[in-house]
């Protein structure tokens, strides 16, 4: 065990133990972050140290006659060239869900920018210069790039040999996974329709764009294993899918979280960690990796780009009788998360309203496209936007405010899934509506100055705007949408905490030891708040993340204080119970209270419900440890069903509502988002300065998809055109408007603290509104996003 | 090549630089210096920002032998360099060239500077594994940090934090200039730094929290 530091948090006198749940404690990490010591993977060194570097395919999809390495292994302070023949193992695929991918390419491309060759050098240039001296006979094949030419007759099949668990139940090879979903009769609630509206719409392909790049450090231990340091989201998965590559026994190859500068869902998948592994274990050096922004874009899985086409039907009163949908995503080369993601488009799909009639199909496809996997919002994303269109639009059809007609639909607790799921946990849909639209309005025309002149700073498109304020005018818009929280469909999404309890110094300690991967959303923060909770104490300490404890799952799905922190309170608890029986043994003779009263611990101290205190937690311990590791599951869930799409699949739902206001200069076509109110259930806020930011953080990114974020993957040759932060554009803080939040706290009576995970359900809302916002102010139909200048100006 | 020059008030000496090796990878790799962090290394991101003779600039754009003789203040020094400009002493990297430049203000600088928070020294670089294998968290001592720093935890606009080392340089550098910004001001200051993980309200009430608590301190 490490030696343990003080927390910042001061050491209260009073029986209450400050720090604990519900109070917005600072982050433990957060001095070493504001003073630069904070270790991010990029900042790793080691003596003796190589840079690897990875060569990537500039095309989408090739035929490889032959690779030359002689000329880039001849250069100076070049340790080591690889390619796919010096793969030490049996097994030369990995891949979250389907082993698909290669670890470099093995006689044909799939993507452009897939892994080819690696190079380790003793400085970074060295080994791109090396890498570009590798000679790669490519022969180009034709793109498959879109729903027509996968499934096209002559369609070049991506995985012809495809031996997967979906393979069976997919209509077409080159579609990867499909998900049907029936319930009711739509055909028979459509005859019941007085309106019926459908539509199409479209989502290009967003980027998580997380700011810290992929890296790691790989250094080969004396065993013949390796010492893996990495950013990551899910060690232990990245375990399951590294060791067999390198031929070694997972006991072999150990990982240690370095810092991660946010993930999003881009971490999920293997990056460069075989790669750096390869190179350390060939070289018998450390190997450091760090991706430049442009490789970055190339090294992780995207939001899947979609298109959707849905059908509402309505009652004249402003009731939907039924719902129809398709959804198509790209899933591009390979499978990564994108089985999942269709599970949650289909069961997501129709939102947070209660339509008992629906006829629902979601499938991914392959492509040549760049890979797609996880993203903040996970497949809910695609269809909130849809669906949320969709909602303007009936309601426009009736004649209703569009706030109303959805409250009138919206489900509520005891509704009824598509999938048949009962929703047992309060689902405050119309209430959020009813917080947003409640919030005060910014001032008409913010951008009027008092003197009545244009602030240019303020109008779309801030000082480069060449009009002052002619063609400027304002929208309101309004979307809700319902995230499902953990893995889903029967997946056994457990966590594992280890909480050690000792007196250092004189005073009680608890070290809390989890492999969650702290990305940014502040598990650590909760995670030490929890275990004062439970054990009384003020100093506690978070062991460093790494393969010496169980898996804690992914950081992802919204899941990691539901369920780590779900597994540390269960281990608190078996820690307390402990060392309230080393108390009884120890002094419980001195006192009846011992045997006959609910014993609390606090402040250090074992008290009694009446505030008596009986003993000092250090005199109980006397000198020993109290050490408990578990795992801990929630109530399972089911798979749905491969034809109906029924079953239990979700572990609990998640809600946000946004209202956004936006002013459009329709002669520029420009959009100025003025401001971006949220309003959220998160059923305990555990710390709710930390809930507020992950709300904001989310809202920003669902702005960016609906204005600005696109990676454009050129039809004809599927390249990636803007793999830069110069063309893929996220928001900045002059794009970004004030984001008031409104935090709802209904308990879920089946999760710790009655808590609801936070970090999705903000994105997913945030871009329809903004669309539908610009709707209001334009009149125009804007079925795609990012809504770009041109569909406003018509040019 | 051999570049020279002054960090965070140290004189410091980088040998065999690459002609085109940035300021950002000399102080990352060659000085031991890896606050200012390497997001685009492009000049897109803001994350890299460092003083340069007390200007804001993206250390990945400036090549390694524009910074010869010059003064950098990073991350790692910017607690040491706002205590001295409260006091009104030399700060290392003032903008004011009546205040702090030349050779003789460096001498000066160097010879009452302290250590500073990373290592320092021309033979160090990175980040050592025993640090890489446990980060523990540090006591929040006001006293240790300046008052953007300590704004930025309190406020809440750290989160993965990788933004965080260029937003302070810029922050900073903005309340230097205008101790009462507006929001424009800020969102100005700030338009080149990105953020992706707070949606940037938190950072905004930082700044404001660091310039309130300034005008209540005088
Ligand atoms: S790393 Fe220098 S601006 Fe992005
Ligand atoms: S980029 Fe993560 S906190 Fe700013």
């Amino acid at each position: 065990m490490a030696e343990v530091t003080r927390t910042p948090v001061d050491i209260s006198q009073g029986s209450r133990t400050r720090g604990g749940i519900g109070e917005s404690t600072p982050r433990p990490d957060g001095t070493l972050k504001v003073t630069g010591e904070f270790a991010y993977a990029s900042d790793l060194w080691h003596e003796d140290m190589l840079w690897g570097h990875t060569l990537r395919s500039p095309h989408a999809h090739a035929e490889i006659r032959s690779i030359d390495v002689s000329e880039a292994l001849a250069q100076a302070g070049v340790y080591a060239v690889l390619t796919h023949e010096d793969l030490p193992a049996e097994t030369k695929h990995y891949g979250l869900e389907i082993p698909d991918t290669p670890v470099l390419a093995q006689g044909r491309v799939r993507h452009h920018g897939e892994p080819v060759a690696l190079v380790a050098a003793d400085h970074p240039e060295t080994a791109r210069r090396a890498a570009a001296k590798i000679r790669v006979d490519y022969v180009e094949l034709p793109v498959v790039t879109d729903e027509a030419t996968a499934l096209a007759p002559d369609a070049p099949l991506l995985h012809p040999d495809r031996e997967d668990g979906h393979a069976d139940h997919v209509p077409h090879p080159n579609v990867l996974h499909r998900q049907p979903i029936v319930r009711g009769d739509a055909a028979a609630a459509r005859e019941r329709a007085d309106v019926i509206v459908s539509g199409e719409y479209e989502l290009g392909m967003q980027d998580q764009a997380f700011l810290g790049p992929e890296s790691g450090l790989a250094v080969p231990a004396e065993d013949g294993g390796v010492d893996l340091y990495i950013a990551t989201q899910w060690l232990h998965s990245d375990l399951r899918q590294i060791a067999p590559v390198l031929g070694l026994p997972p006991s072999m190859v150990r990982m240690t979280l370095s810092g991660v500068g946010g993930a999003f869902g881009g971490r999920e998948d293997v990056s460069m960690q075989i790669h750096a592994c390869l190179l350390a274990l060939r070289t018998g050096k450390p190997v450091k990796m760090v991706y430049n922004r442009f490789e970055s874009f190339f090294g992780h899985v995207h939001r899947h780009p979609a298109k959707l086409w849905y059908e509402h039907g309505a009652t004249r009163d402003g009731r939907l009788t039924h719902v129809k949908c398709r959804i198509v995503l790209d899933g591009g080369a390979y499978a990564s998360a994108s089985p999942a993601v269709v599970g949650n488009a289909a069961s997501l799909s129709i939102g947070p309203y209660a339509v008992d009639d629906v006829d629902i199909e979601a499938l991914a496809l392959y492509t040549n496209n760049p890979p797609c996997g996880a993203m903040r919002g996970f497949g809910a994303v695609q269809a909130c936007f849809a669906y949320e269109a969709q909602m303007d639009k009936v309601a426009v059809e009736l004649g209703l405010d569009p706030v109303e007609f959805r409250q009138r639909n919206a489900m509520s607790q005891g509704a009824v899934m598509p999938t048949g799921q009962v929703v047992d946990s309060p689902a405050p849909v119309a209430e959020l509506l009813r917080r947003v639209k409640a919030m005060p309005l910014p001032p008409e025309r913010q951008w009027e100055t008092a003197g009545g002149a244009a602030d240019v700073r303020a109008l779309p498109g801030g000082l480069s705007n060449t009009t002052h304020g002619e063609g400027v005018v304002r929208g309101v818009g309004y979307a809700v949408g319902i995230k499902n929280v953990g893995f889903s469909e029967g997946f056994d999404d457990y966590s594992t905490a280890r909480v050690r309890l000792e007196a250092i110094a004189g005073e009680p300690v608890a070290i809390v030891h989890t492999a969650m991967a702290e990305v940014g959303q502040g598990g650590v923060t909760v995670h030490a708040q929890i275990a004062r909770t439970e054990l009384g104490v003020t100093q506690v300490t978070i062991h460093p993340a790494d393969t010496q404890v169980g898996s804690a799952g992914s950081t992802s799905a919204s899941r990691q204080t539901y369920v780590t922190g779900g597994a540390i309170k269960h281990a608190c608890e078996a820690v307390r119970a402990r060392v309230l029986e080393l108390g009884r043994a120890r002094f419980g003779s001195y006192h009846p209270a011992w045997a006959t009263a609910e014993l609390l611990l606090e402040g250090g101290k074992v008290v009694t419900d009446g505030g008596e205190v009986l003993a000092d937690l250090v005199d109980v311990l006397e000198g020993e440890s109290v050490d408990i590791e578990l795992e801990w599951r929630h109530r399972p869930t089911q798979p749905f069903d491969r034809v109906t799409g029924q079953g239990d699949g979700h572990v609990q739902y998640s809600f946000a509502a946004h209202r956004a206001v936006v002013e459009v200069d329709t002669e520029l076509g420009l959009v100025k988002v003025v401001e971006l109110a949220c309003a959220q259930d998160v059923g305990k806020a555990l710390n709710p300065l930390s809930v507020v930011g992950q709300i904001q953080g989310g809202t920003a990114q669902g702005l960016g998809l609906a204005v600005m974020e696109e990676i454009v993957v050129d039809p004809r040759t599927a390249r990636v055109r803007n793999p830069s932060f110069t063309d893929y554009l996220i928001p900045t803080i002059l794009d970004t408007p004030t984001i008031p939040v409104d935090v709802l706290e209904l308990a879920d009576a089946h999760a710790p603290y009655g808590l609801r995970g936070v970090g999705e359900a903000p994105t997913l809302s945030s871009t329809p509104a903004v669309v539908s916002a610009i709707r209001a102010a334009t009149g125009l139909a804007l079925n795609r996003v990012p809504v770009r200048p041109e569909h406003l100006t018509g040019t | 090549m051999r570049v020279n020059l002054t960090v965070n008030g140290r004189p410091q000496t980088a040998d065999d630089v690459w002609e085109g090796e940035s300021l950002l990878y000399v102080l990352r790799e060659r000085l031991g210096l890896p606050g200012s962090k390497n997001a685009c290394e492009q000049g897109e991101c803001g994350s890299c920002t460092v003083r340069l003779d007390g200007v804001p600039v993206c250390a990945c754009l400036v090549a390694a032998g524009q910074a010869e003789g010059r003064e950098v203040v990073t991350v790692e020094g910017l607690a040491d360099f706002a205590r001295r400009r409260a006091e009104g002493g030399c700060a290392g990297g003032s903008r004011d060239p009546g205040d702090c430049s030349g050779a003789a203000a460096d001498a000066a600088c160097a010879s009452e500077t302290p250590s500073g928070a990373a290592s320092g020294g021309a033979t160090a670089a990175g980040v050592g594994l025993d640090q890489a294998r446990a980060w523990r968290p540090k006591p929040a001592d006001p006293a240790e940090l300046a008052p953007i720093q300590k704004a930025f935890i309190d406020a809440g606009a750290v989160q993965c934090g990788f933004c965080t080392p260029g937003l302070l340089v810029a922050a900073d550098e903005l309340l230097e200039r205008n101790a009462e910004p507006s929001d424009a001001d800020i969102r100005e200051a700030l338009s080149g730094n990105l953020c992706r993980c707070t949606g940037y309200e938190k950072i905004l009430d930082a700044v404001r929290l660091a310039a309130a608590r300034a005008e209540r301190a005088v």
